[in-house]
């Protein structure tokens, strides 16, 4: 349950050890939390990013949670469900980038990076929304990408991913108009983060913890979507109107 | 049962926390059937939902409204007791009770709270000192328990489940209809005497004699003012107004009682609303002046002493989409230094609204949730989305705590589970009492399952 400042008793991070995942979970601590969950392939390796969670009161774990192996999410929910209730905030922040340039002979690990980033999205969303259908409150939080609003040729195997995940969170959004439960679908630009480490920075970089802020301001006014930074929503209207040789000869990378 | 439910988004007069319930109003015949088939989410009745906080609120459940109409009430002159349906609520029955000389035995700040929630709240008011909560008043109730059948409760039969359910939170079963005593009255009029005291510690000795001597009494504080102004504050003491006490006039109807809706509040009020630090100053500043600096005998109209917020309509609205937090707590007289602090860290943090209440209250009662206790009790309303509140009633709940204080479940949209547990000592013995009526645990509510009441 959430208190009257909105803060919530536990957290889910599915994809612990995203930095932006736990950026958004570090603002959502209060006083009122009582746990974290950090869901990743190998719970094994999270002890630092557990650690970094932890707070008098608080009991932070890391649970095992494959996104692209589907088949394991019912068992998945039903024993997070068993161990921590109410569900008040899961935040789906699992994500591959992939090697855009190895994906041309090597269609495989194109699959692997849909099968996690969108097929293992959906499956899981489709589990926690029922869940917080079923308790009448509660958020889910999809990091979805500025990548998906027009895909580009640079990275369009990622790009198509959030966009089809962007689209089927906006639906799944609206489904659960009257639920009690919302969703909110966070669209940052470039993130500095370990998995754009050595890449060259897109213009309206931001950081992790700039996109929890935004998140957490978003959640607090009840919004559906959150653009980051907020200057992104303005050039992306204009980029999905650019006729196609335009969009083909600007310097995006 | 699926004919009548509708899936509704509530809050609590706070307008906080909201979650979205399978909602219908029922007849006390047809509730068994639905409490039968109320699946894991399980069921809370809800009244008027003037609770602030989310306790007649139930996520994915069931929050029924039980069907009742004030025509049924009995009055019984000779024991001086009415018998009323739970779902009745003060307003109505002070409609029919003050023409014929009558009172309720304990009114809250507002009369749109149902006998229901009356009992399940046991609430207080500006009475506590003389006459306590009111569960003591109660001779009788019905309650539906979670196997559908009907138990005659009192503080005879049954009586640990009467006082589990005496401030139960509705955690022990659906009330159907009670019998409570109520006052003797010769006129609906109250008289009055007012002292405006200029700083906190002039208000606390002012307070601190001759509240036995009246029926009602509590006070007013200004958390805003700083300096020498610290916690000015006016002090309200009143009794009901004897026929020899009104002039000519007035005794002409001497138990005319009419209420009115003065304004209502617009449903849209953009954020962050209307009440900010320069309003709360302004108002707080003009409602100061307008009192008397001492002043006996004025004669006041029930609503204008009881109830004089009930004559705008939605005033919670006022706070914006945001909503509000009502904070209350108790700490015992022989820790007024706690009471002291309390006021210091709300003036430090500018977050008051001029909607405050500090009173001294009598003995408790048997029931193990019920909240008053002797001491001191101070309300402030505060705007929830405020920056430094959840901070401000961190540090707040620790000096209430260590002081052997408490909060005020019916107002608590904030805590921990962790403080209810250190302010209700008897929480164990209410859990068990509870559990032996309802081991499948039926009731539930938002606030029992954000405070871990059923343990």
């Amino acid at each position: 349950m959430q208190n009257a400042f909105g803060e919530t008793q536990n957290i889910v991070v599915l994809g612990g050890m995203s930095e932006i995942g736990l950026a958004i979970a570090r603002r959502l601590m209060g006083r009122a939390t009582r746990s974290v969950v950090l869901a990743c392939r190998r719970p094994d390796e999270a002890t630092s990013q557990v650690a970094s969670l932890r707070r008098e009161g608080v009991d932070v774990r890391a649970m095992a949670f494959d996104a692209a192996d589907t088949g394991s999410h019912a068992s998945f929910m039903n024993r997070l469900i068993a161990e921590h209730g109410d569900l008040d905030v899961v935040i789906v922040a699992f994500g591959q980038l992939g090697d855009q340039t190895r994906f041309d002979d090597d269609p495989e690990s194109a699959v692997r990076v849909a099968q996690t980033n969108f097929t293992g999205a959906i499956s899981v969303s489709l589990h926690v929304a029922k869940q917080l259908r079923r308790q009448g409150h509660g958020r889910l939080i999809v990091l979805s990408s500025v990548a998906g609003q027009r895909v580009r040729k640079a990275n369009f195997v990622y790009g198509s991913t959030k966009a089809g995940l962007d689209g089927f969170a906006q639906g799944l959004s609206d489904s659960l108009e009257g639920s009690g439960a919302s969703v909110l679908i966070v669209r940052p630009g470039f993130v500095h983060s370990a998995m754009t480490t050595g890449m060259k920075a897109a213009p309206f970089a931001t950081t992790p913890d700039a996109v929890a802020e935004a998140t957490l301001r978003a959640l607090r006014s009840s919004r559906r979507t959150v653009w980051v930074p907020g200057l992104l929503r303005g050039v992306f209207s204009v980029f999905r109107h650019l006729p196609g040789p335009v969009w083909r000869r600007l310097p995006l990378g | 049962m699926s004919r009548d439910f509708a899936s509704l988004r509530l809050t609590g007069w706070g307008l906080t926390a909201p979650s979205v319930a399978r909602v219908a109003t029922v007849a006390p015949e047809d509730l068994p059937e639905c409490v039968k088939d109320s699946g894991v989410r399980g069921v809370i009745a809800r009244g008027l939902g003037r609770s602030y906080g989310d306790a007649a609120q139930n996520s994915g459940g069931s929050v029924l409204r039980l069907a009742g109409s004030i025509s049924e009430v009995v009055i019984d002159r000779e024991s001086s007791t009415v018998t009323a349906s739970a779902a009745v609520s003060l307003d109505e029955l002070l409609t029919v009770i003050v023409p014929q000389g009558f009172f309720v035995p304990v009114s809250p700040g507002t009369r749109f709270v149902t006998v229901g929630g009356a009992i399940a709240s046991d609430i207080h008011g500006k009475n506590h000192h003389a006459d306590g909560s009111f569960g003591v008043h109660v001779r009788r109730l019905s309650l539906l328990l979670a196997d559908g059948t009907v138990r005659e409760l009192s503080p005879t039969s049954g009586a640990d489940l009467f006082w589990a359910t005496v401030g139960g939170m509705g955690l022990t079963g659906i009330i159907l209809d009670a019998t409570f005593a109520v006052l003797p009255i010769e006129t609906s009029s109250c008289i009055v005497s007012t002292v405006r005291c200029p700083n906190l510690e002039e208000l606390l000795s002012e307070m601190s004699v001759g509240d036995e001597e009246h029926r009602y009494s509590v006070s007013w504080v200004d958390l805003l003012a700083r300096g020498r102004s610290f916690g000015r504050g006016v002090l309200w003491r009143g009794d009901h107004a004897r026929l020899s006490d009104l002039n000519a006039k007035q005794a002409s109807a001497p138990l005319r009682y009419t209420t009115r809706r003065v304004t209502s509040v617009p449903p849209i009020i953009p954020p962050p609303g209307l009440v900010n630090p320069f309003s709360s100053r302004f108002f707080n500043e003009i409602w100061l002046r307008k009192e008397p600096r001492r002043k006996d005998g004025q004669i006041k109209s029930i609503p204008a002493y009881f109830h004089p917020l009930d004559s705008i309509g939605s005033w919670n609205r006022l706070y914006g989409p945001r909503g509000f937090i009502q904070y209350q707590f108790v700490v015992p007289f022989e820790r007024a230094d706690s009471l002291q602090r309390c006021v210091e860290l709300v003036v430090e943090s500018r977050l008051a609204s001029p909607l405050v209440v500090l009173k001294r209250f009598g003995p408790s009662n048997e029931a193990p949730l019920s909240f008053p206790m002797p001491g001191w009790t101070l309300t402030v309303d505060m705007p929830a989305a405020a920056a430094g509140l959840s901070a401000l009633c961190r540090r707040l709940d620790d000096v209430v705590l260590e002081a052997g204080g408490r909060h005020y479940l019916a107002k608590d949209a904030h805590t921990r589970a962790e403080s209810i547990v250190r302010g209700y000592p008897r929480l164990d013995e209410w859990r068990r009492t509870r559990d032996a009526v309802d081991p499948g645990r039926v009731w539930q509510s938002d606030l029992s399952r954000r405070l871990a009441l059923l343990g």
